[in-house]
């Protein structure tokens, strides 16, 4: 017979016997535990629901705008030469080949561009009937030149009908398009429109060109040896890619925003742990002399152990259940209100109902539950572990781990081990080195918290107050149970300032950097993202010649793909000079001071850097235009705008490779007494798709960038608070049960000539010298930790640098607030103890 | 007035005059018309049943509970005249206790338990200790200075407990069962040093017991009935 299985039977017995008992207690501090992991639960499942729900309707849509195509040939946005097309298709090792026309066109009165899609529909049709089959009856009506579908999305956005005029805004005239048609809800859930490739070709000027060539390969030909073939025959900047590459670009895109997301979710499953932790901690020792009685009346030690992490684990199950159901209403609620896009507006649905995928909520359950237990093992452990005569003789109180060497050695190699993985690259692009970095240093400084603690205290001199050395002697001695709330204060706060460093930081970096690129007093620019808008050298220099404009300076920015597996980069000409490139752009590295002069330099972005290994001094190959333009890297810069990457290059360097002398963005320096709002009207008296045109005052931009930025963060800080209401509540919870477990001892100090206030007093010394040394090492741990926020996991998420400012008055009123928030509930705990007659309290046995 | 509470032939530390207490109004009362005098230096023992009061006589005497009727005097102050924190004072200065269950703080050394109520009453460092010192070395224990409780024996803890009551030179010490969770032979050592430190220092004292061996260590004993407080031959 397996021994094991009478010992689990009785574990199970006194697990329900314990777990009961507790439940009977300390109702509320279970409770709160059992809300902690569920909200951590709710928060990532939430997130994975959101995003698993627009990235399999984005990635379904995907197919069927791509069809049953083997690979796809892709170029950048402006597209390359279609001849490519009846070379493609005349290849034996192709079946069929269908061309496809992309464009983000601009549209009049409104400031987002349309993405419209042509193809090409009996091709199409060859496909497998992927678009076409959505686009159903309208497909012979696309046919005449002017003739658009959209989809529900687009409809619904642009306020348009069947039989509507679009009005789409090409360089500087409005064309109109007649909507034939609208695709059935559900069909696509971006807002997009659909052509006939060669009506899409010729209205927005794009006659002979191709952004995509969706190709069937011919029975029996590998698709990847024929896509390497045929990458070496394809001009710069058009590449061959399988069609899965295209379709997961979408989960890709948002990967980074999740993985942040996740770790805020995270912040509030570890708090829970430990408050776990912390709650079960307290609960060993309070019943230390029950649990004695249990193993002296027969229970075995693995028994004991069992049921005391069980009831962890039951606390955790709990949660988690509790948290896989709010996860639930909160990612409907998200996908109704915000939709699914996670910080990536082309991944933006409307609606969609999560599924809750069966393995992905058993994952969460499992996580939820394996958290829990584990911070309820860590106690049951050191409980099953004491000699039940000591225990009911009362000899060792030191239930918690004793700051032993060996502790220590493995604190500060976790801490060492943390600092080592800060300095390891990103693993498929996820800082996940980082997020070990904040583990290991978290657990080392828990480890550490003992030795620090004891060590402190002991080398605290005598005060002389009898009050606050009788609660240091205590502090001294209940070093285990003073740790198990101090690990609570630690972690909660050490988050909560790294999270508030971290977001300081940003936003002063934000602040400057948006400083730095608006320099001029009003900034315009067409849809940002559109093809098809922009503005003439002629327009351009009569905006200059506005009265009221002493200086105007206009840039062109266009899309460049440079790796079919990411988003394009964007191309930035303006005015700049190697001399001044540091007065009109935040660099952030040198610029080279031997640079060929035969080159044009450009300054490219640290997402730029990241993301094709570029470095200063490298020279470039940009495609543009199907040419490969070259140009050296003079200088890195931060840009907070793009971190698919960026690259910016002198307008003249620009105009010299491509003749587009046309802007899509400009600054305009006003003279003095000039008024923004007579300039704006202007500006959109002389453009003739005036409407088209975002215009705004540089202080206007900052200060809604700003509030953007704000809103952003806005659940950081929610969840801060959550944490660190936690981290209070748990230190309240670890004074309560100390309060009610010593009652017996103030009673007696009550006998001795304590007043009720002095004795108050004395537990409330005890929790503000036990939490001012959670806030000293939270402050310290937090500082570590928001500098790998900042510098590993940050840096290699959204491949930006943030300068580090410390918030002091923030971070000195957190620590100030969760001091006195402790003392608060000291002294309310210390009411409730001495509440009770003192000639009651003696009469129970310690 | 009872036969127990005739006037000491010296001015009495502690006087109670026709004290009653009542838990419940629909209950009969615990104690009633308790008179009781007791002297400077005089060691007193109270025996009775469980649950006739011994306790609540004890706790009424040290201020933690008023009564409902009757007159409690403390060294000819009145405590029913002081507020909690009056009555608190008078308690860190006047009286000493010996629970039965020791209630040493487990985190003090021997020592430090010792020094508390000096601590308490402000003593400076060098007098306490050197009360302290003198103390323990009496009664024996100089040894276990430095130690915690838990590292203790039950004689040895009463002992340290017996040094807290007395280290202040209290008007009168108050010992509940003190000798109750004792062997025989370690409860008899530690009354017989209980009642020397109180005739040295001339210390009143009460000693609550259940034990006749125990009570024969005092000067009188007195039995606790439904009829208040008599002597132990007439009980």
């Amino acid at each position: 017979m397996n021994p094991r299985i009478p010992a689990i039977g009785s574990a199970i017995r006194v697990w329900r016997t314990l777990l009961a008992s507790q439940l009977r207690e300390q109702p509320v501090r279970l409770a709160l535990g059992v809300l902690a992991i569920g909200l951590g639960v709710s928060l990532a499942s939430a997130i994975y629901r959101v995003n698993a729900v627009a990235v399999a309707q984005f990635d379904g849509a995907a197919r069927r705008l791509i069809g049953a195509a083997d690979l796809i040939v892709r170029g950048s946005r402006t597209g390359f030469d279609e001849r490519w097309f009846p070379r493609l298709a005349r290849d034996p090792g192709v079946r069929a080949a269908d061309p496809v026309l992309e464009v983000e066109a601009a549209v009049a009165d409104r400031h987002r561009p349309l993405h419209v899609i042509g193809i090409d529909p009996f091709r199409a049709a060859r496909f497998g009937g992927a678009l076409l089959g959505t686009i159903g009856a309208s497909a012979g009506a696309l046919l005449p030149p002017d003739a658009i579908v959209l989809s529900t999305a687009a409809a619904a956005r642009l306020g348009l009908g069947q039989g509507g005029i679009l009005r789409v805004v090409v360089g500087d005239a409005v064309r109109p398009l007649h909507v034939v048609g609208i695709l059935p809800p559900g069909a696509v859930p971006q807002a997009l429109g659909v052509m006939d490739i060669a009506s899409a070709q010729w209205a927005f000027g794009r006659v002979g060109r191709l952004t995509r060539i969706d190709l069937q390969l011919a029975p029996g030909v590998d698709p990847r040896a024929f896509g390497a073939l045929l990458a070496r025959r394809l001009p710069l900047g058009v590449h061959v890619i399988g069609a899965h590459t295209d379709t997961g670009r979408t989960a890709a895109a948002t990967r980074a925003y999740r993985v942040n997301l996740d770790l805020l979710a995270s912040i509030a499953l570890w708090t829970g742990a430990f408050l776990i932790y912390a709650t079960q901690s307290l609960a060993v020792l309070r019943r230390r002399g029950s649990l004695a009685l249990l193993r002296a009346l027969g229970v075995t030690r693995i028994e004991l152990e069992i049921a005391l992490a069980a009831e962890g684990a039951s606390l955790g199950a709990l949660g988690a259940l509790l948290g896989l159901g709010a996860g639930g209403l909160l990612a409907s609620a998200a996908l109704a209100h915000f939709g699914g896009d996670l910080g990536v507006h082309s991944l933006r649905i409307a609606g969609g109902a999560p599924g809750a995928g069966a393995a992905a909520s058993a994952a969460f359950f499992v996580i939820g539950t394996a958290v829990a237990t584990l911070g309820a093992w860590v106690p049951a452990h050191a409980a099953a572990a004491e000699a039940p005569a000591a225990a009911l003789k009362g000899a060792s109180r030191a239930v918690q781990a004793a700051p032993t060497a060996g502790r220590g050695l493995a604190g500060l190699g976790l801490c060492a081990g943390g600092v080592a993985l800060a300095f390891l690259p990103p693993v498929h692009g996820l800082p996940l080195f980082g997020y070990a970095s904040i583990a290991g240093l978290l657990l080392g400084a828990v480890m550490l918290v003992p030795i620090a603690t004891f060590a402190l205290l002991r080398r605290l001199p005598d005060g002389g107050r009898v009050l606050f050395d009788t609660a240091i002697a205590q502090l001294r001695d209940g070093i285990g149970p003073a740790t198990a709330s101090l690990d609570a204060v630690l972690v909660s706060f050490a988050l909560m300032v790294a999270m508030t460093t971290m977001v300081h930081s940003f936003r002063i970096s934000f602040e400057r950097w948006l400083g730095d690129l608006l320099p001029a007093d009003v900034e315009m620019r067409v849809p940002l993202g559109a093809d098809t808008a922009r503005w003439t050298p002629r327009e351009q220099a009569r905006i200059a010649a506005i009265a009221g404009v002493a200086r105007a300076e206009f840039r062109r920015t266009r899309r460049i793909l440079l790796d079919p597996r990411r988003p394009p980069i964007t191309l930035i000409a303006r005015r700049i000079a190697l001399a001044d490139a540091g007065r009109v752009l935040p660099l952030v590295r040198e610029t080279s001071r031997n640079l060929p002069p035969s080159i044009p330099p450009a300054w490219i972005s640290e997402g730029f850097e990241d993301h094709y290994r570029a470095k200063v001094g490298h020279v470039l190959r940009l495609p543009i235009d199907g040419k490969p333009e070259r140009f050296v890297v003079a200088g890195v810069w931060r840009d907070y705008a793009r971190s698919d990457g960026s690259v910016v290059v002198p307008r003249t360097a620009y105009v010299a490779a491509t003749g587009d002398r046309t802007a899509t963005e400009g600054s305009l320096w006003l003279a003095p007494g000039a008024r923004v709002v007579r300039i704006e009207a202007r500006v959109r008296e002389l453009l003739a798709p005036a409407d088209a045109l975002e215009i705004r005052t540089s202080r206007d931009i900052r200060e809604r960038s700003l509030r953007v930025f704000d809103q952003a963060f806005a659940i950081t800080y929610a969840l801060e608070a959550v944490a660190v209401a936690i981290g209070v509540a748990g230190v309240g919870f670890a004074i309560g049960s100390a309060a009610t477990a010593r009652r017996a001892e103030f009673g007696m100090l009550r006998h001795l000539g304590l007043r009720r206030r002095e004795v108050i007093a004395l537990l409330a010394e005890e929790g503000i010298v036990l939490t001012a040394l959670g806030v000293l090492y939270g402050w310290i741990l937090g500082f570590v930790v928001s500098l790998v926020l900042i510098d590993v996991v940050n840096r290699q998420s959204f491949h930006w640098s943030i300068d580090l400012s410390l918030p002091l008055g923030e971070l000195l009123a957190l620590g100030v607030i969760l001091v006195a928030a402790a003392a608060a509930t000291a002294l309310l705990a210390g009411r409730g103890a001495v509440a009770a007659e003192a000639i009651q309290a003696v009469r129970e046995d310690w | 007035m009872s036969a127990a509470a005739t006037t000491p032939a010296r001015e009495p530390v502690l006087r109670l005059a026709s004290v009653c207490k009542r838990y419940r109004p629909d209950r009969p009362a615990v104690l009633a018309g308790i008179d009781l005098e007791v002297a400077a230096g005089e060691y007193v023992a109270i025996m009775g049943e469980s649950g006739v009061g011994k306790t609540t006589l004890l706790h009424l005497i040290a201020g933690l509970d008023r009564p409902d009727a009757g007159r409690i005097a403390l060294d000819g102050v009145d405590l029913g005249t002081l507020d909690d924190d009056a009555r608190t004072l008078l308690r860190r200065r006047s009286i000493g206790f010996v629970f039965q269950a020791f209630h040493l703080l487990p985190y003090l050394t021997a020592r430090q338990n010792v020094e508390l109520p000096l601590r308490l009453l402000g003593v400076g460092a060098a007098e306490r200790r050197a009360r302290t010192d003198r103390l323990l070395d009496s009664l024996g224990i100089a040894a276990l200075a430095e130690r915690r409780p838990r590292e203790l024996s039950g004689g040895e803890i009463q002992r340290i407990a017996t040094a807290r009551a007395l280290v202040h030179e209290p008007r009168i010490v108050l010992a509940d069962e003190p000798t109750g969770n004792l062997d025989p032979g370690t409860a008899t050592r530690t009354l017989a040093l209980l009642r020397a430190q109180i005739k040295v220092h001339a210390t009143a004292a009460i000693l609550i017991t259940h034990s006749l061996a125990a009570a024969h260590t005092a000067d009188r004993i007195l039995v606790l009935d439904s009829r208040g407080l008599s002597p132990l031959e007439a009980a």
